[in-house]
């Protein structure tokens, strides 16, 4: 790995760390209240009292972000996460299964494929309804194909490796053999999918937020305070700007070590 | 060959209906009933009506036999009555087709030109840092963000192009180059590491020997192995263009087809939902036999292949 390469992984991680202490306990951060409103100190530009400007109801934006960070976020880790699952679930059974099983499996994730991965989570939240548990399923199902396809592909790679052929020669129990080292391997896999994935998952729930189908206002959350900006972007940008920039910073933190964790993990395996 | 085309027919078939199998099941399997979701939440009508409703709709008929009426009328080119509008889906969507069709096209010829122009530009260290560090930020940043923030600087800042509307012509610009940068940015990623492998394969090593320069070798050679990756993905792409445009469109305020799956999404208008599901699995379709088609003109060892299979 370059110099170039690991500063920008160790950067990336850092911004993480605080992305995650800004989720987990938001009052370190900003001691504001987010939801507290001021009319006489809407639409300020941004200044040493107010580091990202205030609102229209005069909520102070730099807390907002700060507060939002554990929503905002939360819902894209938890689509993975239900994406992982998912993929480990069906793409094992799918892996070992009967042909017809199999092929069933195969055609329904060809199907969803087919769809472009937003119009899937449209689909789905119009299905379900609003709400930001929804976002996050909708995420989920809207991912999911690639995890599934993934799951078996290793399912059957792995089934086939000598070290479970070892395994099963020693006499250990088919089912004991696949869960102790076909399932961990699988997992691996998904697991390295799922660091980069994250990114596009709450690129997916921001979107979602935005066109007003995930929380509800007065909720801090990225997407939704970016659509809440749109309308008085010509007065005040930065109501719009902070949000998204946020969901950047964090997206591109995660890509970068996602896909520094990608290539150490096939380094390993070549 | 003949192998070949039945083969992608049948695939073309399977995703179709597929696409149709997943409409009616977002249409019935959704809480509450369809007739109460038609009627709107404040609608005061007895139940006597609602029953007349469902037995026009068909909806009092087994599920097996709706999901064939279905099928049977999709065949029939016959894509239903939206719930709302009270008009045929077909003329609902096809309103709303050109201006979705002038900006994703306008999209995806941008997108096109940046790739290309950052691939070829970008031969040092540096401007390919540079390059990558775009690409990134980029790919990292949800659409509707960039879409406000050019909104910002050039239509309310600088004031070069229009806030919205769409009776000047100038008012597509903007739109189209927010839906164009992120697929842009893809774009250049798979065509620069494809054109970087070709440059390190023993063949351009030896068209450099003849005495070919840079530009010959990029030109005639490389950029065309960068290409034929970056084909592969055109339905990825032109699928993501589509569902930006439903985020692009609503952040400048644009009537297209991303307008109409949102108020359809938020009206419960399931037919025109089911419509929308049917149009983009068509488009996905349609992309697929293109790019198969092109393939071969861009990648001699397509043809090679299809030649030497022929009986």
């Amino acid at each position: 790995m370059s110099v170039g390469r690991r500063v920008l992984f160790v950067v990336a991680l850092l911004v993480l760390a605080i992305i995650a202490l800004a989720a987990v306990a938001p009052d370190l951060i900003s001691a504001r209240d987010p939801l507290q409103t001021d009319v006489r100190g809407a639409l300020q530009a941004p200044s040493a009292e107010h580091l990202f400007g205030t609102d229209q109801s005069g909520r102070d934006i730099f807390t907002r972000v700060v507060h939002g960070t554990g929503r905002s976020v939360g819902i894209g880790l938890l689509a993975t996460g239900l994406a992982l699952v998912l993929g480990l679930l069906v793409g094992t059974v799918a892996g070992i299964a009967p042909r017809i099983v199999d092929v069933a499996a195969m055609r329904v994730t060809d199907v969803l494929l087919a769809f472009p991965e937003f119009l899937v989570a449209l689909i789905v939240v119009a299905v379900l309804g609003p709400g930001p548990l929804n976002v996050a399923i909708a995420v989920t199902l809207a991912a999911a194909p690639v995890y599934v396809r993934l799951g078996r592909v290793q399912t059957r790679t792995l089934a086939a490796a000598e070290h479970v052929e070892a395994a099963r020669i020693l006499g250990v129990a088919p089912v004991l053999a696949f869960v102790r080292h076909v399932v961990p391997g699988v997992l691996g896999s998904l697991s390295v999918l799922a660091t980069i994935g994250i990114g596009s998952s709450i690129l997916a729930a921001a979107g979602l937020s935005f066109l007003g189908l995930g929380p509800a206002e007065p909720a801090p959350e990225w997407g939704l305070m970016l659509a809440s900006g749109r309308n008085v972007l010509a007065q005040a940008w930065w109501i719009s700007v902070f949000p998204g920039a946020a969901i950047t910073m964090t997206v591109i933190s995660a890509s970068v070590v996602g896909r520094t964790l990608r290539a150490r993990a096939e380094g390993r395996s070549s | 060959m003949i192998r070949r085309i039945v083969g992608q027919a049948a695939s073309v078939v399977v995703v179709l209906w597929g696409a149709a199998s997943l409409a009616f099941l977002a249409l019935r399997i959704i809480p509450g009933d369809p007739v109460d979701v038609m009627l709107g939440p404040q609608a005061q009508v007895s139940e006597d009506v609602k029953d007349a409703i469902r037995a026009e709709l068909g909806l009092d008929r087994p599920l097996f036999e709706q999901y064939v009426t279905y099928v049977g009328q999709l065949i029939r080119g016959d894509l239903g009555e939206s719930y709302q509008l009270r008009m045929p889906v077909a003329e609902v969507i096809g309103r709303q087709l050109g201006s979705t069709l002038q900006l994703t096209a306008l999209a995806m010829l941008i997108a096109v030109v940046l790739a290309l122009s950052a691939a070829l530009v970008a031969r040092g260290p540096v401007s390919r840092g540079i390059v990558a560090a775009t690409e990134l930020v980029l790919l990292s940043s949800p659409v509707f963000w960039i879409g406000l923030v050019l909104l910002s600087v050039f239509a309310f800042g600088l004031g070069w192009f229009p806030v919205s509307g769409t009776r000047n012509p100038a008012t597509i610009v903007l739109p189209a180059v927010t839906l164009a940068l992120p697929v842009a940015a893809l774009l250049g990623q798979v065509l620069r590491d494809g054109m970087e492998a070709a440059q390190r394969q023993p063949f351009a090593t030896s068209v450099r020997a003849r005495g070919a320069g840079h530009a010959r070798l990029t030109m005639h050679h490389t950029l065309r192995h960068g290409a034929a990756g970056a084909l592969t993905l055109t339905a990825y792409l032109v699928g993501s263009l589509l569902g930006g445009a439903v985020l692009v469109e609503t952040v400048f305020a644009r009537p297209g087809l991303g307008r109409v799956t949102l108020s359809a999404i938020t009206d419960r208008d399931l037919p025109v939902l089911g419509g929308i599901i049917l149009l983009s699995a068509f488009t996905f379709v349609l992309v697929n036999v293109i790019v198969e088609l092109l393939h071969p003109v861009l990648d001699p060892r397509v043809r090679t292949e299809t030649v030497r299979t022929r009986p």
